[in-house]
């Protein structure tokens, strides 16, 4: 489990230091799109040339290095409380040597516990897959855009928003809406629908993890997807709330079930910064 | 910074900030705002700075601390202090990311002082212009994040979204995309 920890202690860098090329790609089209000489272009240029700073000199792209979200795919077999204890291990051992910034407040003293972990932090969710390798996705999530998510319960009258996927474009508007710039736009949304609360938040930051360039398989959802980011850049709030062409580089959608008395919808917001990275071990029976 | 200085900027300059700021965050703003220390009891002279909204990831090195990343945080969260905290400490700028609102607005009026927004996220970029962590108040009491850190900074970038004139381009942004949104939540 030794190399496991090391690996997932390089995730932490890969994460941490450099962002996935979807992302980058994106924000230098979107850059381009800006207007010459305005503070959107400039705002979308320096962004960039942080990208390249912090690559090259493998700093952090931002001092906020987030709650760690991992999402752990496991073999039979495999101890998901020996996967936990590695990534524990690993969180610390990044924290010091990247470094990370310790983001872990107890919530009764005040205290950071100043290694990034602590109850329930970093958040892990493992689940067992068919397949013989064990995969591991990181996303290091930012506070600024976590704290604008949204969630609601269909449905809403002042939205006038209904159970159906009209409703759903209604409240993923007023979450960037109300958002503005305080996230650090070019957003990235991350949307669940489904029957409970929990279920939902959970979806909707997993969506996060798929790349931009990734079409949902179902095709209504794509085309919603694709209307959405299109709505949303027409709400002009722009790169870093400073007014623009692009306000969302990508909008993602998951779905679940529901309840015949439930509509849940959670929208999750990523920065420009969606610091994602994974790694898949295949070496997983020879491990100790 | 002078008052006259500051009456010069208007919402959307872009300037570069060179000597010395301080960093602040939700402990700092907390502990000003309800413990109101004299100005003589914070050990660096506030007035005429600027206060940033900034938990900078800092590293010890036997020459002293250095500041690894330093980006914005987002200012909103402290805007129920900040209107008192202008006036009580004399800042002339407060800088952060996603702007502020009407209190904060009116305090940067009434005190001449201004809103300038930096580039969030851009930790990498804005470290570089940090040429020395010159100091630091409260680092065992709020830790790392929380402390406030005296930096002497270099051509740091900033763009003015709130001015001392009472314009605020945040609110300017908000007003035109509440008119999009309408439309597009309206037009079922």
């Amino acid at each position: 489990m030794l190399k496991l920890q090391n690996a997932i202690v390089e995730l932490y860098r890969k994460a941490a230091t450099s962002l996935p090329e979807d992302v980058e790609k994106a924000l230098r089209l979107a850059c381009r799109k800006e207007e010459k000489g305005s503070n959107a272009r400039a705002a979308l240029s320096t962004i960039l040339e942080n990208i390249e700073i912090a690559r090259t000199g493998e700093r952090p792209i931002c001092q906020d290095t987030g709650v760690p979200v991992f999402f752990v795919k496991a073999p039979a077999g495999l101890s998901h409380l020996k996967l936990r204890d590695v990534i524990i291990k690993a969180t610390r051992i990044a924290t010091r040597e990247i470094p990370l910034r310790p983001n872990a407040v107890d919530i009764l003293t005040e205290k950071n516990s100043g290694d990034n972990t602590g109850i329930g932090f970093p958040v892990i969710y493992i689940e067992e897959t068919k397949y013989k390798k064990l995969t591991v996705d990181l996303i290091l999530k930012g506070s600024g855009s976590e704290n604008i998510g949204q969630l609601y319960k269909l449905p809403i009258a002042e939205l006038k928003a209904e159970r159906d996927l009209e409703g759903v474009r209604k409240c993923v508007l007023d979450t960037v809406y109300k958002a503005q710039g305080k996230g650090c736009p070019p957003y990235i949304i991350g949307i669940g629908i489904g029957a409970t609360k929990d279920q939902v938040t959970r979806l909707a930051k997993e969506q996060l993890m798929r790349s931009l360039d990734d079409v949902n398989k179902q095709k209504v959802l794509a085309q919603l997807e694709k209307r959405l980011l299109n709505d949303i850049n027409k709400l002009a709030i722009g790169p870093l709330g400073f007014g623009g062409k692009t306000t969302a580089i990508g909008v993602k959608i998951g779905i679940n079930h529901r309840h015949p008395a439930s509509y849940f919808v959670d929208v999750s917001v990523s920065c420009w910064a969606d610091r994602r990275a994974g790694l898949e071990w295949k070496t997983v029976k020879s491990e100790k | 910074m002078t008052k006259q200085d500051v009456l010069k900027l208007k919402v959307g300059d872009m300037v570069l900030i060179n000597g010395q700021i301080v960093t602040g965050r939700d402990k700092l703003h907390k502990y000003l705002f309800n413990k109101k220390p004299h100005r003589e009891q914070v050990p660096f002279n506030l007035e005429g700075t600027v206060l940033y909204h900034c938990g900078p990831i800092i590293k010890k090195t036997p020459k002293g601390y250095k500041l690894v990343a330093g980006g914005p945080t987002t200012s909103m969260r402290v805007e129920i202090y900040e209107q008192r905290i202008i006036s009580e400490y004399g800042l002339r700028g407060v800088m952060g990311k996603g702007g502020m609102g009407m209190q904060t607005l009116k305090a940067l009026k009434e005190n001449g002082c201004v809103y300038l927004h930096t580039i969030g996220g851009a930790a990498a970029y804005l470290a570089e212009r940090v040429k020395r962590v010159a100091g630091v108040w409260k680092l065992e009491e709020f830790g790392m994040t929380e402390a406030m850190w005296i930096l002497e900074v270099k051509d740091f970038p900033a763009i003015v979204t709130m001015d001392a004139h009472g314009r605020s381009l945040h609110e300017e942004i908000e007003k035109k995309s509440f008119a999009a949104f309408s439309g597009l939540v309206g037009s079922d």
